[in-house]
């Protein structure tokens, strides 16, 4: 899913700070697992702000609302009767339902209240961590399931580097050295062998290097 | 002697069964091109080639290119040494042409320290290419005389082509594969991380005879001089890739401060003679950091003096 | 044991600290609270294992974040001691009322009585 973070409330409290009518909207979906931006997250936000409001003795009207996706047109219209009681809406969706909300409600500034970080897992509670760059173009079949383009530092894809000391990155001890897991792996499936395969120079055109992209689907586009 | 590919002057030296030597020098943090070829005139009769390092460990200098360009131009042979973290693939074969254009012959494929560790750690990085595929992207442009894109490239370059190998880092077990990857992919000469535990080493020429592949590549290997036990432990505990034994850490700490660089020195000539007997050993590349002015004391008493003239 | 202790202190049962959550904390300040204490039992002895853990690091959270609103992350506290040890309630009592007192009433509070004026 996608991870995000939300922001320092000093940051926020900057971006708001000057609007009297705030709706807070929330996501329910990969924002609610990795605790950004859910309905929980936006309840400890609002009250967080009506407090700080209050200690400054502004008048502050701040409401919220966790819609089930903001980055489909269907979730978005939810709101479309409340949103111009408000002067800001204040998102802690990722940078695409940020978007996408201020795509649809286009008279309306909109903030974003999460920096969106990466594709990634849930180790556990409260640990999640990267494991895709959306490269539009999947080695892991050749790679024993685990990715040199999201997990090397250096995205190299015929690792490792010198670097790789006892199994992590020589960037920080606490990442695992990619290569040294898809080793691992390629030894646990019987086959060590297919490592000295040389992989050929990728095309990066599919990737954010190639422009923004978009996917199409004839058979079911209307 | 079997037949050379290109006008290096290394090539020549290690095709006729010599045993070559190459030094490296770090270019300034300024545009004062002395400081290179200072370095460069006080060791230009002990080696064979002189490296010329990339923004080593991702700090900002003056570029490889330009400095090689200056020992060409005073009748050195340089090594242009090319990390794929700066650049992409237009950049790359841009840059080879350049080098190519001042009839600069030898060239050393490598990734590159990551940016975290430099001067500019907020800084993008590129890896359009890995070592290995800078390695295939030189041999192509030299041997098919094309770009990556197709196109033909007037005046080929006319490059020897070089990488890395550190028999030192993890995993141990696919070191000797990757080797044999980096021959497949192309590469003419290797020259090692510096060596200290010169055990580890002959166990890792060893596996890499079994396969054969120390005929199918020129192995240089790589030598570094402790100035001082301090710079000893500095080197085994904070650089990645790096084994230094105890023995050799202790052997430095045993002696008084004032005696420490006679010692590193000694420990370092004592590494090439042991290694000349290594078979599969093709020549050394003595890395004095900061030091370079005592490369021709190390090339002369480990016994490599005077340098075979090439014609 | 019939001790008595301060008596602002407004008391809410839960059958564990672990139900506590971030919100709870945050609208009993909205609602102009000086001061919130969780009590849990002893780390280690949590009957839900890690209840009172996790209660913890909600309440320094709302540190946190109080600290940074301008309230005063000293406002909310949280506390250890077992069920049995009613002398020891009381001195967390008095404690939390001493450091309230010093700090003064809550700017939410007043800022709610300004408007409700």
């Amino acid at each position: 899913m996608i991870v995000a973070k939300q922001k320092d409330i000093e940051e926020i409290i900057e971006e708001v700070k000057d609007y009297s009518k705030i709706l807070i909207a929330g996501c329910n979906e990969c924002v609610t697992v990795c605790e950004a931006g859910g309905k929980k997250e936006v309840a400890v936000l609002a009250s967080a702000l009506r407090m700080y409001f209050m200690n400054q003795g502004k008048d502050v009207k701040i409401d919220e609302v966790t819609l089930e996706r903001q980055c489909d047109h269907e979730y978005l219209e939810e709101i479309r009767k409340m949103i111009d009681q408000y002067d800001v809406v204040l998102s802690l969706a990722c940078g695409v339902g940020v978007q996408f909300l201020a795509e649809t409600y286009i008279s309306t500034p909109v903030v974003p209240g999460v920096d969106t970080c990466f594709l990634g897992v849930t180790e556990e509670r409260g640990v999640w961590s990267e494991r895709c760059q959306a490269c539009g173009q999947c080695i892991l079949a050749r790679t024993a399931g685990i990715c040199p383009v999201s997990r090397c530092a250096k995205r190299l894809l015929n690792g490792p580097c010198g670097g790789s000391t006892k199994g992590k990155c020589e960037i920080n001890k606490d990442l695992d050295c990619a290569w040294q897991l898809i080793i691992d792996r390629l030894k646990e499936l019987g086959r060590l062998d297919d490592y000295e395969q040389l992989t050929p120079i990728k095309d990066w055109s599919t990737e954010r290097a190639g422009g923004p992209r978009k996917v199409i689907r004839e058979d079911v586009t209307q | 002697m079997t037949e050379t590919k290109t006008p290096s002057k290394l090539e020549k030296i290690l095709r006729s069964g010599h045993l070559a030597v190459t030094s490296e020098c770090g270019p300034p943090r300024g545009s004062d091109p002395e400081a290179v070829t200072k370095k460069a005139q006080m060791i230009k009769n002990h080696v064979d080639a002189i490296n010329i390092t990339d923004n080593q460990t991702s700090v900002t200098r003056l570029c490889s290119l330009a400095a090689c360009i200056h020992l060409k131009l005073m009748g050195l042979e340089p090594v242009l040494q090319m990390v794929t973290r700066d650049r992409n693939r237009t950049a790359i074969q841009s840059d080879i042409l350049g080098a190519a254009s001042f009839d600069i012959n030898n060239i050393l494929c490598l990734s590159g320290d990551h940016q975290a560790f430099g001067d500019n750690p907020q800084g993008q990085n590129v890896f359009d290419l890995d070592s290995m595929q800078l390695i295939q992207t030189v041999r192509y442009m030299r041997d098919e005389g094309k770009f990556l894109g197709g196109d033909e490239i007037s005046r080929p370059p006319r490059l020897f082509v070089g990488a890395a190998a550190n028999p030192f880092a993890d995993p141990f077990e696919i070191r000797v594969p990757r080797l044999a990857k980096k021959i497949a992919a192309g590469v003419e000469f290797i020259q090692t991380q510096c060596i200290y535990n010169i055990e580890k080493f002959e166990l890792w020429m060893k596996l890499a005879r079994d396969r054969g592949l120390h005929e199918k590549v020129f192995i240089l290997a790589g030598v570094t001089p402790f100035k001082s036990a301090g710079m000893a432990k500095y080197m085994k505990n904070r650089v990645p890739g790096m084994d230094v034994p105890d023995e050799v850490v202790k052997r430095m700490s045993g002696v008084s401060k004032d005696k420490q660089p006679e010692e590193g020195l000694k420990i370092c000539v004592e590494t090439i003679q042991r290694l000349k007997e290594c078979e599969g050993v093709k020549g050394f590349h003595v890395m004095a950091i900061e030091w370079e002015e005592k490369v021709p004391e190390i090339v002369e008493k480990s016994g490599l003096y005077p340098r075979p003239k090439m014609e | 044991m019939r001790l008595s202790y301060p008596t602002n202190i407004r008391i809410i049962c839960l059958p564990c600290t672990g139900k506590v959550d971030l919100i709870h904390i945050m609208r009993a300040f909205e609602k102009g609270a000086d001061g919130v204490y969780v009590a849990g039992c002893v780390e280690g002895t949590c009957q839900f294992n890690t209840g009172n853990i996790r209660a913890r690091k909600r309440v320094e959270q709302a540190q946190k974040i109080l600290e940074k609103i301008g309230i005063g992350g000293e406002r909310v506290q949280m506390y250890n001691l077992s069920s049995s040890e009613a002398p020891r309630f009381v001195e967390i009592a008095e404690e939390m009322t001493d450091r309230i007192m010093a700090l003064g009433p809550s700017p939410i509070k007043l800022a709610r009585k300004k408007k409700a004026a």
